[in-house]
């Protein structure tokens, strides 16, 4: 259990595709205009993630080694299709506003990435699995850059959600007068507000280790006087 | 130091196992591409029904479906590529009609000077000669900037900047008037992006304008004829 334990804080902070492992900036930067917009690319791309992982730790039997590469890209490529063709025939609205962005999931070097890591080596059941926890560390992460580039950008958050649902609308968070901030819409903005993503991340990060470095030094002092004390005089 | 030693497979056994990994791949490569067929075949009407009714929601945004009372999918007469419409492609205009007499030419057009490239628009010009209205169809326009053009992000939702157009026609706004205010024009353009507007402004009367002068000869093509501009 402990081993899916790590998969998921893998996949959600440690191993963060976007925060740790930096990939996939490609979509990342050019979808993450609005929370709507991050969050549809990041459930494609967990879908990818998922069927691809799974696709290719059942069949890592089959595919000899010095063709693993290519055998991988023709596999995420078919499946990425399917997505593709799947949103423009069931989620056609959605389509007409992401449909350039699916294909390339493809180059999303973190489904790669993945596969070649995890997938190739491991079952189906922690694959599949380490798919999803990538896949939703990926969405967790675009959709909050998403959402800080449409607050400041344009002052609203879930914009476009009528595409999705029908009888939803986006909330206007800033007073309707706010001019918007064109720079945070434009890649620049995605540049900013991602480094200041991983730099949280960073600083979190740091937090933690000095703090249990400072209890690891506390325990060893407590310890000592402890063992002075009760040492006989 | 030894040599190393050098291992030369066997002419036989290279080809051999050339011939095996490549097996290997074509088998992945018919499975995969079998998928994606099979997808493709699966969705193909779905696609095309979605298609359709994206191009019946455009149609019906410029012009009301009581406007007109036969088969415009039916009634409609190809296009050639129309410089004057900024169209580098065959389109076609949808001929609507009301009883049997001429309503209105609902085609496609575009503005090839937006601020990013080009902007597709859908327009409806009643056979009286007035704009029905005009929408917005494909853009690249800055978003939060320019791309108020399409009503769907204009922040004024009751009354969209590009509804300005509706049921105007050149005997209320002369020619020379169908500008933006900055060009000595009739109509508004948001402060910071005029670029945008003045290519949408100007591409929808460069399209109202040829369609009062085809009008006739546009109405009296039998359906699914081709238009042919007569050289004067």
């Amino acid at each position: 259990m402990s081993a899916y334990k790590d998969i998921a804080w893998n996949g959600l902070w440690k191993q963060n595709s976007i925060l740790a492992q930096v990939l996939g900036l490609c979509p990342l930067l050019a979808v993450s205009t609005s929370l709507v917009n991050a969050v549809s690319l990041g459930l494609a791309t967990i879908l990818v993630m998922v069927l691809s992982n799974f696709a290719i730790s059942a069949l890592r039997a089959l595919i000899p080694y010095e063709i693993r590469i290519p055998v991988f890209i023709l596999i995420i490529a078919a499946l990425v299709t399917v997505v593709d063709l799947a949103f423009n025939a069931f989620l056609h609205d959605l389509y007409l506003v992401l449909g350039i962005f699916i294909p390339l999931i493809v180059t999303n070097c973190i489904v790669l990435a993945r596969v070649e890591a995890f997938a190739a080596k491991n079952g189906l059941r922690a694959a599949t699995f380490d798919g999803l926890m990538m896949g939703v560390g990926f969405v967790w992460v675009i959709a909050l850059l998403g959402a800080v580039r449409e607050l400041i950008g344009q002052g609203t958050l879930f914009s476009g959600i009528e595409m999705i649902f029908p009888t939803l609308s986006g909330f206007q968070i800033l007073p309707v007068e706010y001019p918007g901030f064109l720079i945070a819409m434009l890649p620049p903005g995605a540049f900013f507000v991602l480094g200041l993503l991983i730099a949280g991340r960073n600083w979190l990060d740091a937090r933690a280790n000095a703090r249990m470095r400072e209890q690891r030094i506390h325990h060893q002092v407590e310890h000592a006087t402890d063992h002075a004390n009760s040492a006989p005089a | 130091m030894s040599e190393p030693v050098e291992v030369t497979p066997r002419e036989s056994s290279v080809l051999r196992i050339s011939l095996r990994t490549a097996a290997i791949m074509l088998a992945f490569t018919l499975v995969f591409t079998a998928l994606m067929a099979g997808t493709y075949k699966a969705t193909e009407p779905l696609v095309a029904a979605s298609l359709l009714a994206e191009k019946l929601r455009l149609i019906g945004e410029v012009l009301p479906p009581g406007e007109y009372d036969n088969d415009l999918m039916a009634d409609a007469i190809m296009l050639p590529p129309q410089g004057s419409l900024g169209l580098d492609d065959e389109t076609r205009i949808w001929r609507a009609r009301k009883q049997g007499a001429p309503a209105a030419l609902v085609f496609e057009t575009a503005a090839p000077d937006g601020y990013s490239g080009r902007i597709g628009l859908i327009v409806a010009v009643a056979a009286d000669g007035k704009l029905i209205a005009v929408r917005v169809t494909a853009h690249k326009e800055t978003p939060g900037l320019g791309d108020y053009i399409d009503p769907k992000k204009d922040k004024n939702k009751t009354r969209p900047w590009i509804t300005q157009f509706s049921n105007l026609g050149f005997d209320t706004v002369p020619v020379k008037k169908w500008r933006v205010k900055k060009d000595g024009g009739r109509f508004d353009q948001m402060s910071g992006a005029t670029i945008s507007a003045r290519a949408v402004t100007n591409a929808s009367g460069r399209a109202l304008a040829w369609a009062v002068e085809h009008r006739d000869a546009l109405f009296a093509l039998p359906a699914n004829g081709r238009f042919e501009e007569r050289k004067p």
